[in-house]
């Protein structure tokens, strides 16, 4: 019979396929993992609304968990409460940096007024003199940043 | 149909969540058809993001939306929509799910605002649509997260968080625009006076409004028009560009009455499926 800590160690192994450093812990999108008589049931909340590795997350879920030998899973999508970079974990923070991405640098809680821009230091070379080129990357998730030191360019999780 | 009040309520709620819906795909639609075209690589990759947030938000609303249809007895479901393709579906007694409501409806069961609809036309036009609907939906969205509805109060919760990034890019661009050159301001002014006559339509209630606002599910619209009006002057003043004078408003999106410009959009986006059933790539 597994227990739910065997189940969050195969979840571990999940990454999110559009950041592959980070494991679906990492990123808190994992709410809750319940063991009943006949299932498993995990619950999931997306990060982005139209964020299209949700679906590639979900399968890769079953696939981990069948491996491990659980037939009977149920992946259930949670909304609210809305995920927030405030649940990444302090580890996963860690490798985004290590992996060159600036990793969300405050609470989410405290939002930014309608102009107002992340101050970021650069992952490469550490400088504070970054400018933002654009809010949107190459996933939902992070936006575009330059730095005016090193003179690279360097995407930024975004606080959300 | 529905002469029970409690079917009526359903209905209202199902009118409500398709009116969202309908925003969402439409204007994610619209959107996305820059794509490869966007004048330079940062702007192309910012609206194909807000495109996909738009159409994550309309999946949610359809699911919702869908769940209620089935959720209606099979005999009042006959009379839920005037699509032929739809109907066929639901009379063999099948349920349907979000992709029949996006692919399966023809324009005149369509609930979007006719702003949404309005082509693309040039960036300017681009922009200032997405000005005046962003501008909308997060006043829109602030209120709807308190809504009585947990399903809607959980969109709307998700999707606020999206929506304050799609309103930072317009209002930008309409400072970076008006503010910018002689031929960019008076493009962007232009642009703001045309697509002025679609605006009213975002505060005027339709039976759905109502109903849901009196249940607490909804907003009272009309209490955010003056919210609306503050913010838009407020990043207009800022852009050196005026806030357009024509009284004259267009309708009827809201009560499924569109611009010809709907139909094209519908035959482009629905063509797979309509020609391919149950297609899947």
């Amino acid at each position: 019979m597994v227990n739910e800590q065997d189940i969050y160690q195969a979840l571990a192994a999940v990454s999110d396929p559009e950041v592959p450093v980070l494991s679906i812990l990492d990123l808190g999108i994992v709410r809750q993992v319940s063991i009943n008589e006949n299932e498993v049931v995990i619950t999931i909340t997306p990060t982005y609304s139209g964020c299209p590795a949700m679906d590639v997350i979900a399968t890769n879920i079953r696939m981990v968990l069948l491996s491990k030998g659980i037939k009977s899973i149920r992946i259930e999508n949670q909304l609210s409460p809305a995920w927030t970079t405030d649940w990444m974990s302090f580890e996963g923070k860690k490798k985004l940096a290590d992996y060159g991405i600036a990793p969300p640098t405050r609470k989410a809680k405290q939002s930014l007024g309608l102009f107002e821009e992340d101050m970021v230091p650069c992952p490469k070379c550490g400088s504070h003199n970054t400018e933002m080129t654009s809010a949107f990357g190459a996933t939902a998730c992070k936006s575009l940043y330059r730095c005016k030191s090193c003179l690279e360019p360097f995407e930024h999780f975004k606080c959300h | 149909m529905a002469t029970d009040p409690k079917d009526n309520t359903t209905l209202q709620l199902l009118h409500f969540t398709l009116q969202m819906a309908d925003n969402a795909l439409i204007n994610g639609h619209r959107l996305s058809e820059w794509c490869g075209h966007g004048p330079v690589l940062e702007q192309d990759i910012a609206l194909s993001n807000i495109a996909l947030d738009h159409i994550g938000q309309a999946r949610s609303l359809y699911q919702y939306a869908a769940s209620i249809c089935n959720g209606i007895n099979s005999e009042n479901r006959q009379h839920l929509f005037a699509s032929t393709s739809l109907n066929q579906k639901i009379s063999k007694g099948e349920m349907i799910d979000e992709d029949d409501l996006a692919y399966l409806r023809d324009a005149w069961d369509f609930r979007n605002v006719l702003l949404v609809e309005q082509p693309n036309t040039d960036w300017a036009f681009t922009v200032a649509r997405s000005f005046y609907f962003d501008s909308f939906n997060f006043l829109f969205l602030s209120v709807l997260q308190n809504s009585s509805d947990s399903t809607i109060a959980a969109i709307a919760e998700k999707s606020l968080k999206e929506v304050n990034y799609h309103l930072r890019w317009s209002s930008e661009w309409i400072i970076r625009l008006g503010d910018g050159t002689t031929e960019s301001h008076q493009r962007i002014q232009d642009a703001l006076n045309d697509r002025w006559c679609f605006t009213g339509e975002l505060f005027q209630a339709t039976d759905a409004d109502v109903a849901m606002n009196a249940q607490g599910v909804g907003v009272d619209i009309s209490m955010i028009k003056q919210q609306w009006l503050e913010q838009i002057q407020s990043v207009l003043n800022e852009a050196t560009l005026s806030l357009p004078t024509g009284v004259w408003m267009q309708e009827g999106g809201k009560q499924t009455r569109h611009s010809e410009h709907l139909g094209y959009l519908l035959a482009e986006m629905q063509f797979m499926q309509r020609a391919y059933p149950h297609m899947q790539w």
